[in-house]
């Protein structure tokens, strides 16, 4: 069984159920307005609204990427999975899903962030463009990596933000900072050290989960 | 025994140099510290707040290596060794935070500012707070002992970026950030030979006394679980 049906297979129920399309959407407008009533009529900085814009994404990332391996619990499938693909096959699946998963929540985020915060205007786009592809990347591979960890644990909901949170943290400074420098309208040059980060980043760990998944989903 | 008596007199040696030698701006004798411009008095915290922080590191880096050794071999005493070595980073991380923020309040004023190390050592907290929440909610042996060596891993993989990379790049207040002019980096000392020489012993010393005490503690860890099972 290859990785592309089995994104297909969770593509096929997620439209069947459009848990994906109703709650993770109705989840980020309640946050959005959540801070927008908590601001209130008070004007913010650029750098704050910046910043309230990754708290966003994290906490949506957080609601919603865990489904990839925790549904399978939940629907009893996990061994029928285990029986017929390889952990790689099973783990490059999944990491797919979470990716096109990652990119739908981030660009509706960015759009709605952009049209209701007067304070987020992007001076330099490709420097934000750039951070915020490195930086999904990096997100949908940690964040399934540690969604495949909790699924074998209990009280799976309250661990999943305990343990992605420091995991995420390096590439939430950087993209934070980076997303300031591009607020500021800086060149690219100043801020290539930044992006040299997602990119090692994301290359770590990819290449570490494929060599840890083994050992998480074999019994 | 011998080592024993050893590591305390070193210990005892380096907690008196550290405290007691002043710090003058031309040292003349052999027990008196250079003055570095911008630190004074409470240069002397860097005998025991660095050597914490390193410990920290070191722990979480022999957790680790046990944690790669039970996946390899599926031993359980790899997995015991490892949670010891994260308790003990645990404590240390916990002490080094705690210097960290007493030497900030002498030196910055405030005892948190959200400087790119104290936020660093902040989020090592996090992790060991997170891999003993991974340990507790997982009832069976090997998958608990196999969930926390990968998580161990995994953790292991950022903590370059939080120790090395981050705090060098970003701009702070603690001396080796972006903007710092004064100190310099951490691998560019601008101490004195005897005070480089206090420094390494207390570096020396504190692994030491981590080892013993990571020795003890898997050791009693290990006649617990025996114990556990002859009762049960």
């Amino acid at each position: 069984m290859s990785a592309y049906a089995l994104f297909k297979k969770d593509l096929a129920s997620e439209m069947r159920t459009r848990y994906a399309i109703n709650s993770l959407a109705m989840f980020i407008v309640v946050t959005i307005s959540v801070i927008l009533f908590s601001i209130g009529n008070e004007k913010i900085s650029d750098f704050l609204s910046g910043g309230l814009f990754w708290v966003v994404i994290f906490f949506s990332a957080m609601s919603g990427l865990s489904r990839a391996f925790v549904s399978e619990e939940e629907r009893g499938t996990t061994l029928t999975l285990q029986l017929i693909a390889s952990p790689t096959t099973i783990f490059s699946g999944k990491l797919f899903f979470n990716l096109i998963l990652v990119f739908a929540m981030n660009i509706i985020i960015a759009l709605l962030y952009s049209a209701l915060f007067d304070a987020f205007i992007i001076k330099n786009l490709s420097l934000f463009i750039y951070a915020f592809i490195l930086g999904n990347i990096g997100i949908a591979i940690a964040s399934t990596l540690i969604a495949s960890i909790i699924a074998k644990a209990s009280s799976k909901g309250t661990l999943y933000p305990v343990l992605s949170f420091p995991i995420l943290l390096p590439l939430m400074l950087t993209l934070i900072d980076l997303t300031k420098q591009a607020m500021d309208g800086a060149p690219f040059q100043t801020s290539s050290v930044e992006l040299a980060i997602l990119g090692c980043y994301d290359v770590v760990m990819i290449a570490a989960s494929f060599m840890l998944f083994d050992f998480i989903w074999k019994d | 025994m011998i080592w024993k008596i050893v590591l305390f007199l070193l210990l005892a040696f380096v907690s008196i140099a550290g405290i007691a030698f002043p710090i003058v701006p031309h040292p003349e004798h052999w027990y008196e510290f250079p003055l570095i411009m911008g630190l004074g008095e409470n240069a002397k915290i860097i005998f025991f707040h660095v050597p914490t922080a390193w410990i920290t590191v070191v722990a979480f880096f022999m957790s680790t290596v046990y944690s790669i050794k039970y996946l390899r071999n599926k031993d359980l005493v790899d997995d015991i060794k490892a949670h010891t070595s994260a308790q003990l980073g645990m404590v240390f991380c916990i002490l080094a935070t705690v210097t960290g923020a007493v030497w900030a309040k002498f030196a910055w004023g405030s005892y948190w500012s959200w400087d790119p190390r104290q936020t660093s050592i902040f989020a090592l907290l996090l992790i060991y707070g997170a891999m003993f929440a991974l340990r507790s909610s997982v009832e069976v042996e090997e998958k608990r002992a196999a969930l926390s060596a990968v998580y161990s891993i995994i953790a292991f993989v950022t903590v370059p970026f939080f120790i090395f990379i981050m705090p060098r790049i970003m701009r702070g207040l603690h001396p080796g950030s972006a903007d710092d002019t004064n100190a310099g980096t951490v691998v560019n000392f601008k101490m004195n030979g005897n005070m480089l020489l206090i420094f390494f012993l207390s570096l020396i010393g504190f692994t030491i006394l981590y080892y013993w005490m990571w020795y003890v503690g898997y050791k009693s860890m290990l006649f617990k679980e025996k114990l556990n099972k002859q009762y049960h």
